[in-house]
């Protein structure tokens, strides 16, 4: 299997709470997978992990052949051109108009001339379909269409990989319908490699190749949307098909009911 | 006995976590102004980012400057005037105003409307920026923060503290002109000669020089340092917003008597 990422032994721990205890992850390459878990589960911070923007305390996380936590900064930063990121809030520059939040990574990292920077940012807008949108604020789009946005800007430098942390997150279902094609006809036309993070059940399968459910610092089940509708884990069925009670309850460790009430 | 005993370990302990957060907000400030002497190459090649910054931090302070530099001029005038015309000395009054406002209130008055109009808006700038990802962003965009963002705040603080105090100063004497020769009949003559013949360019209006130029870089490190380093809520920011106020004010302020302390030391 060809593997774009390769997670190997990863621990993390914010404080005394142990996020990822000796995690073993792989994404493939040109593939959709999807990591699903409830919220808390440590998601976004895998992502963070993936990109550098955080260090583990132990483990690799080798992307592209490089152990990305042992390069420099020019290297790493030579690396994050070829990985796009979008954010739960889409992270535009608020004081920049759409057109120039999708030209910025082309005016800091190339000498394209002016005519050239257009073409290309109205090609990415005209994909993501907000060709007509080009001169507002950020301050004036939807949630959706910030969200859009920051993924024309993610694809900009033609990335290998793209990384997508909520992003359905709030959405009303046009947008969310808008979101799921485009993140499945961005992955498929430009050959990337699409890592989803998201609690989305429903929206996530019909897009992604491959699902890992993650909790409590470990993969609780990971396989194809289908294999994973098979599941035997009681506590991936219970995540996927939003079951109130099961291995995690309903009610949150408490002392028992009578004693508390009446103090017997 | 030993509820005291535990009340004093209790206070012991509170006083130690509070040295520990101290010493380490200390320890990743002075890290912060490691990384931002070291992006300053890189924004000054790109000076038009240091321009757009010295419009907001600079040229928009400008109107709260003049207006409280006029004020504070011509209370100086009208209090001056006051206490030397009971010595017959109120053709003084030059002297009194052109040193007490190049010496001392052109750089600290300055420096406390600095860091109330463009230190919080640094700070809450850079906090929402923390706030909504976009430090995050530009990371993940190959673009470094300290390079393009914060430097070029910075140069542009540190250029125009002394600015603007000089401005300060140049309205507060003629707010003291106004005052003194215009309203209660100092001789005009008498204003400027006193005020040229007391005023050292060396010893007092490069001390006044010196000192906005070390309140331009303290009052910027810390503001900048408070939204950079702020706690990613809307709680978070207000509170960094009020602290670089407060912060930026009271090391102004101790700055100042260190500083007045050391170059009359000098003299």
């Amino acid at each position: 299997m060809d593997n774009l990422v390769k997670i190997r032994g990863l621990r993390f721990r914010r404080g005394s709470r142990v996020i990822f205890d000796n995690v073993d992850l792989d994404i493939q390459r040109g593939k959709i997978t999807a990591i699903m878990g409830p919220s808390g589960s440590g998601k976004t911070t895998l992502l963070k992990l993936i990109s550098a923007q955080l260090n583990p305390e132990a483990g690799t996380v080798i992307v592209a052949g490089e152990d990305i936590h042992g390069l420099g900064q020019s290297d790493l930063f030579e690396m994050r051109k070829r990985m796009g990121m979008l954010f739960q809030t889409g992270a535009l520059l608020t004081d920049l108009n759409v057109f120039e939040n999708i030209a910025y990574p082309l005016r800091e990292h190339t000498r394209l001339d002016e005519r050239m920077i257009r073409y290309l940012v109205l090609i990415k807008l005209h994909a993501v379909g907000l060709r007509g949108a080009a001169n507002l604020m950020p301050a004036e789009l939807s949630g959706g269409m910030a969200r859009r946005v920051a993924l024309a800007r993610a694809i900009i430098l033609d990335p290998m990989m793209i990384m997508y942390d909520e992003p359905f997150g709030g959405q009303d279902p046009i947008s969310m319908g808008v979101l799921i094609k485009l993140i499945k006809t961005m992955n498929d036309n430009l050959g990337l490699t699409s890592i989803i993070v998201s609690h989305d059940v429903a929206e996530v399968s019909m897009i992604a190749d491959y699902i890992y459910i993650i909790s409590n610092g470990n993969i609780m089940d990971k396989g194809t949307p289908t294999e994973l509708e098979k599941t035997n884990s009681e506590w991936a069925r219970q995540f996927l098909k939003g079951l109130p009670d099961g291995p995690v309850h309903f009610h949150y460790p408490a002392p028992e009911y009578s004693k508390d009430l009446f103090g017997t | 006995m030993q509820n005291i005993v535990c009340w004093i370990t209790n206070c012991f302990e509170l006083l130690g976590q509070w040295a520990v957060h101290l010493f380490e907000r200390i320890g990743r400030s002075a890290l912060f102004l490691t990384r931002i002497f070291k992006s300053i190459p890189a924004a000054i090649v790109r000076p038009w980012l240091i321009f757009q910054q010295l419009y907001s931090v600079g040229v928009l302070t400008i109107v709260i400057v003049l207006v409280a530099g006029a004020f504070v001029g011509m209370v100086l005038g009208l209090q001056g005037y006051n206490i030397l015309v009971r010595f017959n000395s109120e053709s003084s009054l030059g002297t009194m105003v052109g040193l007490t406002l190049v010496r001392e209130l052109g750089p600290v008055v300055t420096a406390l409307l600095f860091a109330g109009r463009a230190g919080s808006a640094l700070t809450a700038e850079l906090g929402l920026m923390k706030t909504t990802e976009q430090f995050s962003a530009m990371e993940m965009m190959a673009v470094d923060p300290f390079k393009r963002v914060i430097a070029p705040r910075f140069l542009a603080g540190f250029i125009s503290m002394p600015l603007l105090a000089a401005i300060f100063s140049a309205v507060g004497i003629y707010g003291g002109y106004f005052v003194g020769v215009a309203l209660l009949g100092v001789d005009d003559g008498a204003f400027w000669a006193q005020m040229q013949k007391s005023v050292d360019f060396h010893e007092d209006f490069m001390n006044g020089v010196w000192k906005s130029i070390t309140f331009g870089f303290v009052a910027t490190w810390i503001a900048l340092f408070e939204g950079y380093d702020t706690v990613p809520t809307s709680e978070g920011v207000g509170r960094a917003t009020t602290q670089s106020v407060v912060h930026a004010s009271l090391a102004v302020l101790s700055l100042n008597f260190i500083l007045t302390a050391l170059t009359l030391e000098t003299n």
